[in-house]
């Protein structure tokens, strides 16, 4: 079978969920397939591919962004945080506890993105109104939960995580 | 009842056995699932809505390097059966095949043509554009007026439809896009409107809408050398996607085994097959596993929607507000081929009245737009939002409060169901009593531009087959499996019956979801039937548990069968004289006494008659903004018949959800079709969904009155909440600017250029 496939790979080094990783991509990759494709990290998901949903929202050099808005190669040199990134292996981060026990997600297919977003969110505003954070929050689509307990569990996680310092 | 008195699980809220997995990003998903070689799937998408299709010629895309395989209509093999079976009544199988690949003519911008795999996703993406179709194209059909027509173009001008009675019946000796028409009645209108002193008809649309799950659509497949194929998908139903492709395919349903991947919502449309045959046969062509995946364009061109609408309403009463007479005519739109919830809209529109004389014909049509599928109480918010806004002029007419008015015609048990059958025992009157009695509606709302809304909404929910069974550990522990996919909870939900029953603590049971070759046949999760059916099933394999322990506990004791019961308070064995033996103990001394035991359960769940019916109220507060004409929803309260919350927070969340859903098919959502038959707003930016900022809190009121036909009470409650919104938004608005709004979405354009101008 011929079936070569003539493509142009790049060489991709960035720190992703604090390891230093290097990788091949194409250079058409966006970063939310190189994360799936080459680095085997699913957790972020493509829901839309045009940046209008947030399922794949990382956290990019301290910036909040839509995976799919981004190549690869600009990630070169770059810090990335996904959502396999928020835990530790001693225990959840506050946000992930609180989606549990707040019963924030149902299919749990946006649950990645919004927990990235809200991460960012309280990595720049630890106590955020209701206001703002469902404004903050307003890149990312649920279908299921009509956002009243992803809101709820954001706020809790902020009141935890303001209370433990 | 044989558990125990006050419920111990039920009605707490513990953490779902999914969640850790769902909030580490862990859970694999559809798209998730890789393989060695694995392969990607594309799928050559029609960009006509009405075109026959010439030629097709995939030498280019085949000789194109890194592509493995491209197969078109021809590869499906014709069906077994010349009919088959669906939801919507019998159906020519050849329909399905050719909605899945097209052979003869597309009927919708997006149908699927041909498909491909290769090494990735951007060759398989390059090499779509070297597959070569002529097309000769037809005048599209795009809406209800222009299908309606007696010079309209036929879609189904190939008649395989002439030997099923009922379908596409001509129309004044001509062939027509009506599919079908539908006539249920009771009592007799024309008298009934005799006797009325109040007469009013109107006319009230929706627009075609869709489900909207974040998830697209994904299929992955392994076609092996020994016949057997492997599907992974995001289904609602492994079984349903089992039989699919056996149908399709005429491939033996022992072959197939079809794993469920965790699903990224369905709300109806997933369970539908569109992806999972044609990567079969892509896997068998190229010898490799093959995931299809679509992007969001594909699934809002090509996958559900559910119907735009249009009703005619015409309401009898007498002075005092007792109405007599319901005459109903639905027009819905099917998409491409037959099978519009029609019937569920139908059967719902009355439901939460006691009305004596009814009539409501449905017609279910044809047009160029995509097939259909079920969107959460298919057919029910449309045809119910016009009784809604209906009984809201008929309480103006007669100057009574609108909550009033609906209490005083309030369904009870014995009230005639539009269906033929007869209410039982339901919740209607106390969700409206508890509506009536809420802060929210006994509060004064004030200021320019708001308004108040109420609405009511009925649905039914399934039963069918499900499947259980539980292995008890040496341990005391329990692995529960059930054919149901959770796509929102129905894992912790099925351990919680199962550990009630028993008397067990929740965290021993580990409650998973097994694949078609692993678990019984199970109905799809879909239908709000998941909690009660499954339920039911866990129910029944827990007490098959109870019976072999009180069996094996009589062997160790030397005492009769009959002299051992099994007591859920305490979770313990008592036998003669006081002696007794905890389910631990027991667990712990299987293995020595004839060996661990497995508890089993096949049910199929009825819901014929006196159960199954599900009521909400719902109160809204709305302001509009009359430079924007934008809708702002002020404040929500949504009280809902539940039967009996199994985990409150899932229940809550079913009802917020569906409210999401329903604001948004009452302020925004909608398909926009230009005249060639082309979806305008197929992304996720312009199909404008509710975000975070567009919802207040929802407030849930939980009425529990219990279904008599369940173990624990449960009645279905995920589709009733999408039901009530749009009547009680678009009763809102009305109030809020004086006009009455009979079309929805009431979007900023519609309120700015139609509603706001004629009340000013």
């Amino acid at each position: 079978m011929s079936n070569r496939v003539k493509t142009d790979r790049i060489v991709i080094t960035a720190t992703i969920n604090g390891e230093e990783r290097t990788f091949l991509a194409d250079e058409r990759d966006s970063l939310l397939e190189a994360l799936r494709e080459r680095i085997g990290l699913t957790g972020a998901k493509e829901g839309c591919n045009n940046g209008n949903c947030g399922a794949c929202a990382v956290i990019l050099d301290g910036r909040l962004v839509n995976s799919c808005c981004v190549m690869a190669a600009e990630v070169q040199g770059g810090t990335v945080t996904t959502v396999e990134g928020l835990a530790t292996p001693e225990a959840l981060h506050p946000l992930q506890q609180a989606f549990l026990e707040d019963a924030a997600l149902q299919c749990g297919i946006c649950t990645p993105g919004f927990l990235v977003a809200a991460k960012a969110l309280l990595d720049h505003h630890p106590r955020p109104t209701e206001h703002e954070a469902r404004f903050w929050l307003a890149g990312n689509l649920c279908r299921c939960t009509g956002y009243d307990k992803i809101i709820r569990a954001v706020l809790n996680a902020a009141d935890e995580m303001s209370n433990g310092r | 009842m044989t558990t125990t008195e006050k419920p111990k699980v039920i009605g707490t809220r513990p953490v779902r056995p999914d969640g850790v997995d769902k909030v580490t990003g862990r859970a694999i998903y559809g798209a998730d699932v890789r393989l060695p070689g694995l392969l990607a799937g594309r799928v050559l998408r029609s960009p006509h809505a009405h075109a026959i299709i010439r030629k097709i010629d995939v030498s280019r895309a085949l000789a194109h390097p890194g592509v493995f395989a491209v197969i078109t209509h021809d590869d499906i093999p014709l069906p077994a059966e010349p009919v088959m079976e669906t939801i919507r009544g019998p159906m020519p199988s050849r329909w399905e095949n050719e909605r899945l690949l097209a052979r003869r003519k597309v009927l919708f911008k997006g149908h699927p043509v041909a498909a491909l795999c290769a090494s990735d996703i951007h060759t398989a993406e390059d090499a779509l554009a070297l597959i070569d179709v002529e097309y000769e194209v037809l005048p599209p059909v795009t809406s209800l007026d222009d299908a309606l027509l007696p010079s309209a173009p036929v879609l189904h001008d190939d008649g395989f439809a002439a030997d099923i009675p009922g379908l596409f019946e001509p129309v004044d000796g001509r062939s027509s896009n009506i599919a079908r028409r539908l006539e249920l009645t009771v009592g007799d209108v024309e008298q009934g409107f005799r006797d009325a002193e109040v007469v009013l008809e109107h006319e009230y649309e929706t627009a075609m809408a869709h489900q909207g799950y974040i998830e697209p659509h994904n299929g992955t497949a392994q076609w092996n050398r020994d016949g057997k194929i492997t599907i992974w998908t995001s289904t609602q139903g492994a079984f349903g996607v089992r039989s699919g492709v056996s149908r399709v395919l005429r491939i033996p349903l022992r072959d197939i085994r079809v794993i469920p991947a965790e699903i990224g919502g369905g709300f109806g449309a997933k369970n539908v097959i569109y992806l999972e045959p044609l990567a079969v046969l892509l896997s068998k062509k190229s010898g490799r596993p093959v995931q299809i995946t679509m992007n969001r364009t594909e699934v809002l061109e090509a996958t559900g929607p559910t119907s735009g609408t249009r009703s005619w309403v015409k309401l009898g009463a007498t002075r005092d507000g007792t109405i007599l007479a319901a005459d109903i005519r639905l027009e819905y739109e099917a998409g491409a081929y037959p099978g519009s919830p029609v019937a569920g809209g139908a059967r719902c529109a009355l439901g939460p009245y006691h009305i004596p004389h009814q009539r409501v014909v449905g017609l279910d049509v044809c047009l160029n737009r995509p097939k259909t599928a079920a969107y959460r109480a298919p057919g029910a918010p449309a045809s119910e939002f016009a009784v809604e806004s209906a009984l809201d002029e008929l309480a103006d007419t007669l100057e009574m409060d609108p909550l009033e008015l609906r209490l005083k015609n309030s369904a009870h048990e014995g009230s005639p169901r539009t269906d033929g059958a007869v209410h039982g025992s339901i919740g209607a009157l106390e969700v409206m009593t508890a509506a009536l009695n809420h802060p929210h509606y006994r509060s004064e709302i004030t200021g320019v531009s708001r308004g108040r809304g109420i609405a009511l909404g009925f649905w039914q929910n399934g039963g069918g087959e499900s499947s259980a069974y539980a292995n008890v550990h040496a341990d005391g522990t329990v692995t529960l499996v059930t054919g149901s996919v959770d796509i929102g909870g129905q894992r912790a939900a099925l351990a919680m019956q199962f550990a009630e029953t028993l008397g067990l603590p929740y965290e021993d049971i580990n409650s998973l979801v097994g694949d078609t070759d692993s678990i019984g046949f199970t109905g799809n999760t879909g239908g709000s039937r998941t909690t009660f059916a499954t339920g039911w099933a866990v129910y029944q394999a827990a007490l098959d548990v109870r019976d072999q322990l009180e069996r094996r506990v009589a062997r160790i004791w030397e005492v009769d069968r009959s002299q051992v019961t099994y007591d859920p308070d305490g979770a313990v064995l008592r036998g003669p004289d006081g002696t007794t033996m905890t389910f631990k103990e027991a667990a712990r001394r299987l293995p020595g006494t004839g060996g661990n035991i497995q508890g089993q359960a096949d049910i199929v769940a009825t819901t014929v008659g006196k159960i199954g019916a599900c009521f909400g109220a719902h109160i809204v507060d709305v302001e509009v903004d009359r430079d924007t004409g934008k809708v702002e929803i002020l404040r929500y309260t949504a009280i809902q018949d539940v039967g009996k919350a199994i985990h409150p927070s899932y229940v809550e969340g079913q009802i917020q959800g569906g409210v999401a859903q329903g604001v948004g098919m009452a302020l925004n959502e909608e398909y926009i079709y230009n005249d060639a038959g082309v979806m305008l707003n197929s992304s996720f930016l312009d199909y404008r969904m509710p975000v975070a900022n567009d919802l207040p809190m929802i407030e849930c009121v939980l009425v529990e009155v219990p279904n008599p036909g369940h173990p624990f009470g449960v009645r279905g409650v995920g589709e009733v909440p999408i039901v009530p919104p749009l009547g009680a938004i678009a009763n809102a608005i009305s109030d809020a600017i004086g006009v009455r709004v009979r079309r929805l979405p009431a979007s900023p354009r519609v309120l700015l250029e139609e509603l706001l101008p004629a009340g000013s």
